[in-house]
């Protein structure tokens, strides 16, 4: 535990900042296939790492074990230091890490400004008493019961909190202009499939994560609202914001990132600055084809 | 020892066959289709009469019972699952139900409800392993079950059309655009497995030598069991499946009598659910998949009462009716509302948190029996016992649920039916407590100070005061943080908890918030019927409330008033009889699926 | 050139929610054109409408001058017009093969299928190593692979593609864009292709459409398009990037 410690806080490009994320030999095979093979890299704080790859090189694959989403055969995960690979979704969001999905999991019953309110449900206090509680056998129904109690006879704590959520909530619509807001009470299931992602990342940027995870954020748009998007990222990484990030758009992940990883049949082939990485003929062989390969 | 088993297995290949067919149909359109087992029922009447009353050959009956139950099964599906399930699986599933009922009626009243010996056409004494003896028509129904799941088995893994057939389950809309015609695809199988079901009905007669218009219902249960136990859509699942509770059963009956039945038979579903979430032979994907992102159903929005709304309909209930309404009327709405009650506290589960509980009678008897008993033995006034039956009902149903979490879908529903049935089992088998099968009687009506509240007046007030609390919560706990936190549970749970949401626990709060109030609901009843047995509290019942839900509009509590009003209400006022409900029930489904699919109470989007 | 599908005034609803207004298109036997438009614009429900997956509220659709908006979308498959749907619906529970064969239903020559079926996992040598896989368990990219290779197993006349290249990584988005031209040129299949990356769409297109809020905004060819200012700028991203 120290050892790999001490071994990660040297990896990040020289400096002596720890690494928020650091990620160490992660494996994780599907019927003797290995999607995920001594996958290891690291995030600094306020970091854009990208992961690219061609199609099933493995990269939904290391954010889902990155979110506890699936369990890794091996390999270790560490948040801030903490191991983070045993834990389950829940503690891995409490924990600070917020995700989206390769193909959008909005909640279609709820409006689109409740799906970013229920993203905010790991920064609840005074709605969510004796929280601590919520792991434990059987005394879990404390905090349930607890909850169930302040919504129906919410404290002024609680009223506070409520108002300061949706708030947060407005702010986050806010973020993306006039596409959502207009619709904030529309329920999901309604939106076109890049307004569905829109709403998607909405909700994974409101707790404020210590660590973003974005799994092709830009699918589905066109190269306008990809720029749109863009512009978005770079803001928030100007905000300090740590991001992972899988995406195909090559233009998107040169301007974005600070470093790049890439990975072939599980394994990582290439890693560095992002001009570094496009120069690499193994990269440009494997995954831009020739259309791109020589720009 | 040997002869147990044996018997088990024979009894369990009767199941497998009929569980067969209900997998083939559930494969194929997602649907559970409760009216299999009166199909069965309908194939084993109709053997007997082409065999005792009109002296056919056994084999060219078989073929009448193939055409019979093969054309219902086209009806069934063409008439009623079909145009549902197009908008609502789970109107099409509660529809089926309606449809059994419906069929088992018909068959009572055209052959008489009594129970007949089925003649021998084959022998069923005749041969022997060891002490235990058994006949040729045994090792034909065994023989027969083999080559059926060998030959739907390959047909479903190897064949064109049976390729189409687990295409079109796994998603319709794509099927549609290879060129699959689903719905041709779906009237097939109806038929088949129909058919199927039509023989079974016939081996399983034979094999215990009597017949009956209803002697499906026993037997389906037990295969509805089977195909889940087994996994639904998988064939040779059914078929272990149906062997696996033949031969538990005999052995559990042996060892501790008839009555524990349900108990052992629904305590190994729940086992191994618990293991394997998908059935023995299904599988569940590592990560659910994502919700398809094409066309998601135009759900639509509640309607919104509005302020003077509001006033109207409290104006009305709480005075006009209290008021004008005659005793008769009066009484119904008691009726009506009790069961409001229990349906808006429902829609926190199955609106909410998605999870279509088939078992809600279960909390329901708990709430019952806690109040009554409470009241008999302990004599708590009403008012402490009342949300005391609540607490009983929430704290039993969650500790009998609390292995469920894990389970979704299809299984959780039918694992809810088991636990509603375990649930009052257990009533039954507690016989020193609930006094079993004779139930308890003289339970003490509410008083206020020394004035007894018996009239139905004042159980209508009573019942109504106790409405508007239950939707005062249920709406204020829908409009709360919590609330949306277990919508997104039933929307996307793998979202919900990449969101930091623990998915089960919220269900289970989900689950134990609508187990209170059917719990009071439950204790309502209880004190103004005075009686209470444990058949109060059967399937019938859990459907009743799910369609009140299903009918109103599963996300909407003011919906269960509608649903109540309809299906309790209105039925109850113009004397329908319990046939002719049935029947009713099923078209007001039907109807209202068809033009408001979200529920009455929501307006199309 | 003949014309194979033609939409003539096409209206189309959710609810009270008015989706395509008036929308006219044509595609001639043989040609591939391009179906623009942002985010929300009703591309998707423009596809849906010709398989038959919406309702019509008014309008005639006509496939090689038979009127069809009346037929079920099996019918319309059977006259040849297959599809990529939007976010690829493979059956999931199918195994790879078992998708490329549901995608061949129509078809009754089982040489000319097997055949089909070899070449697909030529061309996309990973749909031959999975090809026991279940197609759920693919990875976005190989999903779409899939959908796309399914789509061409009927042997259509038209394909409808939704966003074929969505989630593909760049050099398959050239080898999908490849294909698809080839399959033009050598058997002259006709494609209505929704692409979001407009210039890679029209490099291979020769006409194309652009939807604005469910109406037709502007059709031209393809250089036409490509030349707009108003194009450029909200399609290709030239003055905002
Ligand atoms: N449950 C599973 N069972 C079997 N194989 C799986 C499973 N999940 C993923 N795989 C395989 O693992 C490999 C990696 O998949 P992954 O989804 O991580 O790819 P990816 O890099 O995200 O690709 P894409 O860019 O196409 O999204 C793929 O080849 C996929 O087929
Ligand atoms: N089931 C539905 N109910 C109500 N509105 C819907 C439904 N499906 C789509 N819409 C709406 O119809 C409009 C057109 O949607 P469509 O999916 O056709 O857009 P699109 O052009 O394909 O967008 P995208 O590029 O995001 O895929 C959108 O405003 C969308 O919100
Ligand atoms: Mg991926
Ligand atoms: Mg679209």
């Amino acid at each position: 535990m120290t050892e790999t410690q001490a071994a990660t806080a040297q990896t990040v490009a020289g400096t002596a900042i720890p690494p928020l994320l650091s990620v160490r030999g992660l494996r994780r095979t599907f019927a003797g296939l290995a999607a995920v093979d001594a996958v290891s890299f690291d995030v600094a704080p306020g970091e854009v790492v990208s992961i690219i790859g061609p199609n099933g090189s493995g990269k939904t694959t290391t954010l889902n074990l990155v979110t506890g989403a699936i369990p890794a055969d091996a390999g270790e995960i560490l948040l801030d230091g903490r191991r983070i690979d045993r834990l389950d979704p829940a503690r891995i969001a409490e924990a600070g890490i917020a995700r989206t999905f390769q193909n959008g999991r909005v909640f279609g019953a709820l409006s689109v400004a409740d799906n970013v309110a229920v993203g905010l449900h790991t920064t609840l206090r005074a709605g969510r008493p004796a929280r601590r509680l919520s792991t434990w056998f059987l005394l879990r129904w404390i905090p349930l019961l607890a909850e169930l109690a302040v919504a129906l006879v919410p404290t002024r704590a609680a009223r506070r909190e409520q108002a300061r959520i949706e708030a947060a909530v407005a702010a986050e619509l806010d973020r993306f202009g006039q596409r959502l807001a207009p619709r904030r009470d529309d329920f999901a299931y309604t939106l076109s499939y890049a307004n569905r992602r829109r709403t998607e990342i909405a909700r994974a940027l409101a707790p404020r994560p210590r660590l973003l995870v974005l799994d092709e954020p830009t699918a589905g748009m066109n190269p306008s609202e990809t720029a749109e998007v863009l512009d978005q990222l770079l803001q928030l990484k100007a905000e300090g914001q740590a991001i992972l990030l899988v995406e195909h758009k090559i233009d998107l992940v040169m301007t974005v990132s600070d470093r790049v990883v890439v990975i072939d049949g599980g394994r990582v082939i290439s890693e560095g600055r992002p001009d570094a990485v496009r120069r690499d003929p193994l990269v440009a062989e494997a995954y831009l084809g020739r259309r791109r390969g020589k720009a | 020892m040997l002869d147990t088993l044996i018997a088990g297995l024979l009894h369990g290949n009767a199941y497998a066959l009929v569980a067969v067919g209900i997998s083939l149909i559930f494969g194929v359109t997602n649907v559970v289709n409760f009216a299999h087992m009166s199909v069965f029922g309908l194939g084993a009447m109709c053997a007997w009469f082409f065999i005792a009353d009109l002296r056919w050959p056994f084999w060219a009956t078989l073929a009448v019972v193939v055409a019979v139950t093969g054309l219902t099964g086209l009806l069934i599906n063409l008439l009623v699952v079909r145009p549902l399930a197009r908008y609502l699986p789970i109107a099409a599933l509660l529809a089926t139900y309606a449809v059994a009922q419906i069929l088992d009626s018909v068959s009572q009243w055209v052959f008489g409800p009594r129970v007949r010996p089925f003649p021998e056409v084959l022998p069923t004494d005749d041969l022997h392993i060891g002490l235990m003896r058994f006949g040729t028509s045994d090792v034909v129904m065994l023989a027969l079950t083999i080559a059926v799941m060998a030959a739907l088995g390959l047909y479903l893994k190897f064949g064109k059309s049976g390729r189409a057939i687990r295409a079109t389950s796994q998603d319709p809309e794509a099927a549609l655009q290879m060129g699959i015609p689903v719905g041709r695809i779906q009237h097939l199988s109806f038929v088949i497995a129909s058919a199927l079901g039509g023989v079974a009905g016939v081996f399983v007669a034979l094999y215990t030598g009597t017949v009956s218009p209803t002697s499906g219902a026993t037997a389906g249960l037990t295969a509805f069991v089977a195909a889940t136990l087994g996994g639904l859509g998988s064939i040779p699942g059914a078929v272990i499946g149906g062997f696996v509770l033949g031969v538990a059963e005999a052995f559990g009956v042996s060892l501790f009598g008839g009555s524990v039945d349900d108990i052992i038979m629904f305590a190994i579903l729940i086992l191994v659910l618990l293991v394997r979430p998908g059935g023995l032979l299904g599988r569940v994907p590592v990560l659910a998949p994502e919700p398809m992102t094409g066309t998601f159903l135009g759900r639509g929005r509640p309607i919104r009462l509005g302020r003077w709304g509001l006033v109207a309909v409290l104006a009305v209930g709480g005075v006009v009716i209290p008021v004008l309404g005659s005793r008769t009327f009066l009484t119904i709405g008691t009726q009506v509302l009790i069961y409001a009650i229990i349906g808006a506290g429902f829609t926190v589960t199955a609106g909410q948190s998605g999870v279509i509980a088939l078992g809600q009678a279960g909390p329901i008897a708990l709430g019952a029996y806690a109040s009554a008993l409470l009241a008999l033995l302990a004599h708590w006034p009403f008012w402490v016992s009342l949300p005391v039956g609540g607490l009983v009902a929430a704290v039993g149903a969650s500790v009998l649920g609390s292995a469920l979490w894990r389970v979704k879908g299809h299984y959780i529903s039918i694992a809810t039916l088991g636990m509603g049935i375990v649930t009052v089992a257990i009533l039954r088998v507690a016989e020193p407590l609930t006094r079993g099968v004779y139930g308890l009687y003289g339970i003490p009506t509410p008083h206020i100070g020394g004035l007894a509240l018996d009239t139905p007046l004042a159980f209508y007030l009573i019942d109504f005061l106790v409405l508007v609390g239950t939707l005062a919560v249920v709406v204020r706990l829908r409009s709360s943080h919590l609330g949306r936190v277990m919508s997104a549970v039933g929307s996307d749970e793998v979202a919900a908890y990449a969101s930091g949401i623990r998915v089960r626990d919220y269900k289970a709060l989900a689950f134990a918030v609508s187990a209170f109030f059917a719990g009071v609901g439950g204790a309502l009843l209880a004190h103004q019927y005075t009686y209470i047995d444990p058949d109060l509290f059967g399937l019938t019942m859990s459907l009743l409330v799910l369609t009140i839900v299903v009918l109103g509009g599963v996300n909407v509590p003011f919906g269960a008033v509608i649903g109540s009003i309809v299906l309790i209400g209105a039925l109850e006022v113009f004397r329908v009889t319990p046939q002719l409900r049935v029947i009713l029930y099923g078209l007001a489904l039907i109807l209202v699926v068809r033009f408001r699919p979200g529920g009455a109470w929501v307006r199309r989007a | 050139m003949t014309t194979l599908l033609r939409l003539a005034d096409v209206n189309v609803y959710y609810g009270a929610f008015h989706v395509l207004r008036d929308v006219r298109l044509e595609v001639g036997a043989g040609e591939i054109v391009s179906l623009l438009g942002g985010n929300a614009s009703g591309k998707s429900t423009t596809m849906k409408t010709i398989l038959g997956l919406t309702r019509l509220r008014s309008g005639t659709i006509t496939f090689d001058g038979v009127p069809v908006e009346h037929r079920s979308t099996p019918a319309r498959v059977r006259a040849g017009i297959a599809s990529v749907p939007e976010a690829r619906r493979v059956f999931p529970q199918l195994t790879v093969d078992e998708n490329l064969l549901a995608g061949a239903y129509t078809r009754k020559d089982r040489a000319g299928v097997a055949e089909d079926l070899e070449r697909m996992r030529e061309h996309f040598p990973r749909l031959a190593e999975r090809r026991r896989q279940e197609a759920g368990t693919l990875s976005g990219g190989e999903q779409q692979m899939l959908a796309f290779a399914r789509a061409l197993m009927s042997r259509p006349r038209l394909i409808c593609m939704d966003e074929p290249t969505m989630g593909l990584a760049p050099r398959l988005v050239d080898q999908v864009l490849d294909e698809i031209a080839r399959l033009n040129r050598e058997l002259g299949v006709a494609v209505l292709l929704v692409e979001q990356q407009a210039e890679l769409a029209l490099s291979i297109a020769s006409r194309g459409y652009v939807l604005a809020t469910g109406e037709i905004a502007v059709q031209g060819t393809a250089d036409e398009l490509l030349r707009d200012p108003r194009i450029q700028e909200a399609y290709l991203g030239r003055s905002t990037a």
